[in-house]
């Protein structure tokens, strides 16, 4: 599992950083967000995968007993998440004045033109 | 819980939400804006005074024990930023009053300087890597609101590679910070410290601290990542050029030597001579750029560049004096730049222009606008008895101790070229007449000043450039300072034990 979400992992880096080398603003953008998508996943899986073990305390006990999955990489990810939606939902907005103002549509002229 | 290491975070919270009730009244945000950072000011220097009588302190938010919840820990080198912090907020509020138009302050321009500055103050003042990529995040977001206010086709140019760039440097904190957590199981720097120092796989370890240092090499505008910085800076209104020059590529300085010192000290020889190398063409690709520029705000641009590889310089020779001539060159490059920022802005409403080309004759028309500039102007290249010129000689004598003569030659050359394009600044824009193609010739009606104008904007300045012949004249206490705030990082263990206690 951990090496499949891995190479999962790898895939989106590569494919996040190819959109950013493109140079092409909207493409930039969807670089951005599969890049934040692919550091959520590893943190993910940094912190370890323990599958089917939640760190429940039993209603008998006062501390967990058995080794269990760690909750801490799953609020870090949860504060990304929510930080990297506000930022992607300023950045819309300026990238979309931006080329307002500067007169030209928001994909490339030469990509337009190709088509 | 601490209160006084809060309160720096604290005040410009409330100040910012207080001043979001006066939407669209740009003279109750105004006032709301200024008694905002005078408390915050003061609230600093309290806890300056502080840490400087009882060292490090540190507090538990919400009472979790570290490493398990967040830490607030502060040293003294975190005071002094903290200070510092506040007191350009301070400045760039009064000078605000009359450089920002009505219509940004109405939009909110209060709020989002003081959210900058909380953000600011929370990186210096955090003991937890996790907090601090948030708090970046904070400081990130109001600086593309304020760098973006206003919406002029400038701003949004500059504001699109600034948003861009900045943003996957937080991808890479962020990306750092997992892989560092997978390892270490901890994101409490104290916590961090000790359990890198137990036997990890170095080789990791270096990998990671590489990660870092690409983050924070972008948010420093470190050599080859610098591209942003001239690309924005000069974008904005002047009081916003101001604060950004002073405080941002500064906080990333901050963080390289907070993880620098605390955490990656496992291989010195090899990270902290690969930081020095990057530290030295910093210094002079920054000097180049500035020498070919013919902008009034675009030149101090890439002198930031240039000076920001002084201090990553002291970073880079790792010795006592070293650490203590970098946090002494930031305290003076702060006040320095902001200063020199702030000139701009009065020099082109006297002259109608940032171009050089097309202004002139400064000298006779604004007399106390140049006394000025020459103070923070040659302060910046190092002149004896200035600040610049002890923060640099610190730098160089602790090179030449121990025998690191290249990186002493680059700064002493970097810091004569400094001295030739301040002289161009100088002679175009002070010292010859105006030319026939100035449109708005000074002394005309329009660049004369109000008498309400004059005193915000002078008020600043002189308050900076006095404190700049302050530091220059009394250098000692100011020293003394730094060298203590430089043994607290060298040698991090008081550090760890104020945050994590008393433990075995």
């Amino acid at each position: 599992m951990e090496l499949l979400t891995a190479i999962v992992i790898g895939g989106l880096f590569g494919a996040a950083i190819y959109l950013l080398l493109t140079g092409t603003p909207f493409r930039l953008i969807i670089g951005l967000v599969i890049l934040s998508n692919a550091i959520n996943l590893l943190i993910f899986v940094a912190g370890g995968l323990t599958p089917g073990k939640p760190p429940l305390i039993a209603v008998a006990e006062k501390q967990l007993l058995t080794a269990s999955a760690d909750p801490l990489p799953q609020a870090l990810i949860l504060t990304a998440i929510v930080i990297s939606f506000g930022v992607l939902a300023f950045t819309l907005v300026l990238f979309r004045r931006a080329f307002d103002r500067l007169c030209r549509p928001l994909v490339d002229l030469e990509e337009t033109d190709r088509q | 819980m601490n209160t006084p290491i809060v309160l720096p975070i604290l005040i410009p919270l409330g100040t910012a939400a207080f001043s979001f009730f006066f939407w669209k009244r740009p003279a109750a945000q105004k006032t709301i804006g200024v008694l905002g950072s005078c408390t915050h000011l003061v609230a600093s220097l309290t806890l300056l005074h502080q840490v400087y009588h009882q060292g490090i302190l540190a507090t538990q938010i919400g009472n979790w024990q570290a490493p398990f919840g967040i830490s607030l820990a502060v040293d003294l080198f975190g005071a002094i930023m903290t200070t510092i912090a506040a007191l350009m907020g301070f400045v760039v509020a009064v000078y605000s009053l009359v450089n920002v138009d009505n219509q940004r302050i109405g939009y909110g321009y209060y709020s989002f300087l003081h959210l900058l500055l909380m953000g600011v103050c929370g990186v210096f003042l955090t003991g937890d890597l996790f907090n601090m990529y948030v708090w970046f995040e904070v400081m990130l977001m109001s600086s593309f609101v304020l760098l973006a206010l206003g919406g002029e086709r400038r701003q949004l140019e500059g504001g699109f590679k600034y948003v861009t760039l900045n943003l996957i440097s937080s991808a890479f904190f962020l990306t750092a910070l997992g892989i560092l957590y997978g390892m270490a199981g901890t994101l409490n720097m104290a916590d961090l410290a000790l359990q890198l120092a137990n036997g990890r796989s170095t080789g990791m370890v270096i990998t990671v601290s590489m990660l870092f240092f690409i983050a924070f090499g972008i948010k420093s505008a470190l050599f080859p990542l610098f591209f942003w910085l001239p690309a924005s800076y000069h974008t904005p209104p002047v009081a916003v050029s101001a604060i950004f020059a002073g405080l941002l590529t500064k906080v990333g300085v901050y963080s390289l030597i907070r993880v620098f010192t605390l955490l990656f000290t496992q291989d010195t020889a090899y990270t902290h001579l690969f930081i020095l190398i990057m530290a030295g063409l910093t210094m002079v690709t920054g000097v180049l750029g500035a020498m070919a520029q013919n902008e009034f705000r675009r030149i101090l641009s890439f002198h930031i560049i240039s000076q920001v590889g002084y201090m990553v310089m002291g970073l880079g020779l790792f010795t006592p004096l070293a650490m203590a001539g970098a946090i002494f060159y930031i305290i003076h490059h702060i006040i320095v730049k902001t200063n020199l920022f702030l000139i701009s802005g009065v020099a082109r409403r006297y002259a109608g222009a940032f171009d050089l080309e097309n202004i002139g004759g400064l000298y006779r028309y604004a007399p106390g606008l140049t006394i000025l500039f020459f103070i923070s102007a040659f302060s910046l290249a190092g002149i004896p008895p200035l600040s610049g010129f002890w923060a640099k000689f610190i730098l160089v004598k602790s090179s030449l101790q121990i025998g690191a003569y290249t990186i002493a030659a680059t700064a002493l050359a970097v810091s004569l070229l400094t001295l030739f394009s301040m002289t161009k600044i100088w002679d175009k824009a002070f010292w010859r007449e105006a030319p026939a193609s100035n449109a708005l010739r000074p002394n005309t009606d329009a660049s004369k000043l109000m008498p309400r104008e004059r005193v915000a904007y002078y008020l600043p300045m002189i308050l900076l450039s006095l404190l700049t012949l302050v530091i220059g004249m009394m250098v000692e206490p100011f020293f003394q300072i730094a060298q203590l705030a430089a043994e607290q990082l060298v040698n991090p263990e008081a550090y760890i034990q104020a945050v994590l206690g008393a433990r075995p």
